[in-house]
């Protein structure tokens, strides 16, 4: 058995703990298999050890054969700089666990999703209503991510169930899917009283396409093609999860100069969509200039990165092995140049910003996330930092950012200003990064490496613009993928979003949705 | 106030800060598209967006078509906030089962006359998304469709030039 101190340390905890098995798979991942019994026991142990979310709960299906299905829970050790999996095999005639939901909220959107997917019940959640596939659509009884689901059968049809605010002077205001600006689909549905929203339920998985089982059966080579349309304005840090989950799984290192590569590329998605945001936190309270400000900036770097690689969203560059583009000197100093002149743009943005008293009341107390709720409801990522939460794995599993010294970045008041904030100083610290790395690049290295086709699985995870991309895959012998399952930072954190608007005025949800800027592909998917 | 006027003149009128070429491109493209806007649609062509389950990168190049590099609201194509508003219709994503009564109701509660247009290539056969058990197919099975923008996204460019070389087809 692996991590002795930790299983110890669990021992602590809760005494009647036994593993199954305890295996270090990778050095940054640690795997605890235990008996459905304690499943429940040792997943609240960790979540209060570890003061960590669920940051993934998914079940596989592996009854062809082993006749059962499989329940991860993944946990992040900061501390350990480890992800921490509690595993138990559940046998097919028996379905079902115990739910999580009840002591560690954040595995309660999990639970939901195992339910429609797989048909696993979390026995003792209160709330298994489906997400993604709509009752209006999807008869019951069709369970997708089974192995054995070929195509829907006919079935009922059913109705979603809005938890409703009922009394005097209560009414609902209901939005969606189509909204008026040009942006994905989702419903929300309000309860105000009087002016202030008492309750704001969304309705998500309009953009569901089944991703996860397109994933099944596809090589590594079709499947980055994949991850790069499962969020459109987070193409390169889906792509890299995916190559890093991939490339753990084929024992390859990349060299110095594709994570330099890699770094720069990352950073330059956060920085367009930083800029974006802050213009649309700017155009959503009716301040256009710095927004038709900030989209120049925006184009500015998505035409940078068009003349460094072709692609105007960083598409076709991640390989599993390396990446596709080299930077070299003329490309360079293009880089450099180009950052120059954005830097100073986006100074004068966050300028006009500060400088105008009435943007600054709009969004100094507006929308306030609490620490203690953003922590209950595993929030993580940029929305977590601006609510005094320090997550960041750029920090955490810093790779090439430890050289750079990375700084990350936090506020405390979780209001939209503080998320406006922690988004220009990161924007900031980004240049930064690209400029230290761009300095250690070096010319005619090899930037690629064939994958070798290996079964196993692992986990990919990358800091992306909004919060933690995870990739958890497994592969069969040839290499060919069995189970890809996706957690967009999103998928945590627009819960955070019903909490954050709770008080506020339904013209305020817009700046305070804004603020978030949240993925709908990306949690949908 | 004076740090806005300050950027506002230092910037200067920012169509013309793309590269050269580009520049006459476009101007001549949107000069033709505004001139045929003109002359088919009285002074403006409304456009209504719906997303279908795109991963929102051809969201995000619809609204760059608005930016002011581009900006394609002076030769006259406008996007609106309801399809009540709107001459045209512009479909993105592989349409996912959910956004079917949705898309429909868009559609029909648009003025005649109408037309829709698709636009990225999920819109066109579902693209990477074909055969998943959530995609209803081609929208142009569902919708009559009288041009499709290819692209994974398209350019800003791209959809400027395909709407007028539609508007020069059409008669």
């Amino acid at each position: 058995m692996d991590c002795p101190e930790l299983i110890s340390e669990i021992k602590n905890k809760l005494p009647d703990f036994s593993a199954l098995c305890v295996q270090e798979d990778y050095p940054d991942q640690v795997c605890i298999k235990v008996s459905p019994e304690i499943f429940k026991g040792a997943c609240f142990t960790l979540h209060k050890m570890l003061a960590s979310p669920v940051m993934m709960l998914f079940a596989l299906d592996e009854r062809n054969g082993l006749n059962k299905f499989v329940i991860n829970c993944v946990f992040v050790s900061y501390r350990r700089r480890q992800w921490i999996t509690v595993s138990t095999d559940i046998l097919q005639e028996s379905a079902y666990f115990d739910s999580l939901a009840k002591t560690i909220y954040s595995a309660s959107l999990f639970e939901r999703e195992i339910w429609e997917m797989f048909g696993i019940q979390a026995r003792g959640n209160p709330d298994l209503r489906r997400l993604h596939l709509h009752d209006e659509v999807w008869p019951q009884e069709n369970y997708p991510l089974r192995k054995d689901f070929q195509k829907v059968h006919e079935g009922n049809l059913g109705e979603y169930k809005f938890s409703r605010v009922e009394g005097r002077g209560v009414f609902e205001v209901a939005v969606g899917p189509v909204h008026a600006g040009i942006i994905g689909p989702g419903h929300f549905r309000f309860s105000v009283s009087g002016e202030p929203i008492i309750n704001l339920e969304t309705r998500l998985g309009f953009t569901h396409r089944g991703v996860e089982k397109l994933f099944e059966g596809k090589l590594y080579s079709q499947a980055i093609n994949l991850s790069e349309s499962v969020c459109g304005n987070s193409v390169f840090a889906h792509s890299l999860a995916f190559a890093q989950a991939a490339e753990k799984i084929s024992g390859l290192v990349i060299s110095a100069q594709v994570a330099y590569l890699r770094g720069i590329f990352l950073e330059l998605e956060r920085m367009y969509n930083h800029v974006n945001d802050i213009g649309g936190i700017a155009i959503d309270v009716g301040f256009s200039f710095p927004a038709a400000f900030a989209s120049i900036i925006k184009e500015a770097i998505l035409q940078l990165n068009d003349s460094l690689c072709a692609s105007r969203y960083l598409k076709k560059v991640n390989l599993v092995g390396g990446v596709s583009v080299d930077i070299d000197s003329a490309k360079k100093y293009l880089l450099l140049c180009s950052l120059k002149n954005i830097k100073k743009d986006f100074n004068e943005l966050v300028k006009i910003l500060n400088d105008s008293v009435s943007f600054m009341d709009r969004v100094d107390t507006t929308g306030i996330l609490k620490r203690k709720t953003a922590q209950d409801l595993g929030v993580v990522g940029l929305v977590g930092r601006a609510s005094g939460i320090s997550t960041d794995l750029r920090r955490y599993f810093p790779g090439v950012y430890e050289e750079a010294k990375f700084k990350m970045i936090t506020q405390e008041s979780g209001d939209v200003l503080a998320r406006l904030k922690v988004r220009a100083l990161e924007f900031f610290e980004s240049c930064r990064l690209i400029e230290e790395f761009s300095e250690k690049l070096v010319t005619g290295g090899n930037i690629r490496v064939n994958p070798e086709q290996k079964g196993g699985s692992a986990l990919g995870y990358v800091e992306g613009c909004r919060g933690p991309v995870l990739y958890w895959l497994k592969t069969d012998s040839a290499g060919v993928i069995q189970r890809a399952k996706i957690v967009d930072a999103s998928f945590h954190n627009w819960q955070g979003l019903t909490f954050a608007v709770l008080g506020n005025i339904i013209p305020d949800f817009p700046v305070c949705n804004k603020s978030f800027n949240l993925s709908y592909s990306g949690n949908d998917l | 106030m004076i740090l806005i006027l300050k950027n506002r003149i230092l910037k200067g009128v920012v169509t013309r800060h793309i590269e050269p070429g580009l520049v006459r491109e476009l101007n001549s493209t949107g000069l033709k598209l505004k001139a045929l806007i003109r002359k088919k649609f009285g002074k403006s062509l409304h456009i209504r967006q719906v997303d279908t389950g795109s991963c929102s990168g051809c969201e995000s190049e619809i609204i760059s078509t608005n930016n002011p590099i581009y900006d394609l609201q002076r030769f006259g194509v406008n996007f609106v906030a309801s399809p009540r508003h709107a001459d045209a219709l512009l479909v993105t994503g592989p349409l996912s089962k959910n956004m079917l009564v949705a898309l429909k109701s868009a559609y029909e509660s648009m003025p005649e006359p109408k037309f829709v247009i698709t636009l990225g290539d999920c819109a066109l056969d579902g693209g990477l998304f074909k055969g998943s058990y959530y995609i209803e197919g081609p929208i142009k099975d569902i919708l009559p469709v009288v041009l499709h923008i290819p692209g994974c996204p398209p350019s800003p460019l791209t959809i400027i030039k395909a709407l007028l070389d539609l508007l020069q087809k059409e008669k």
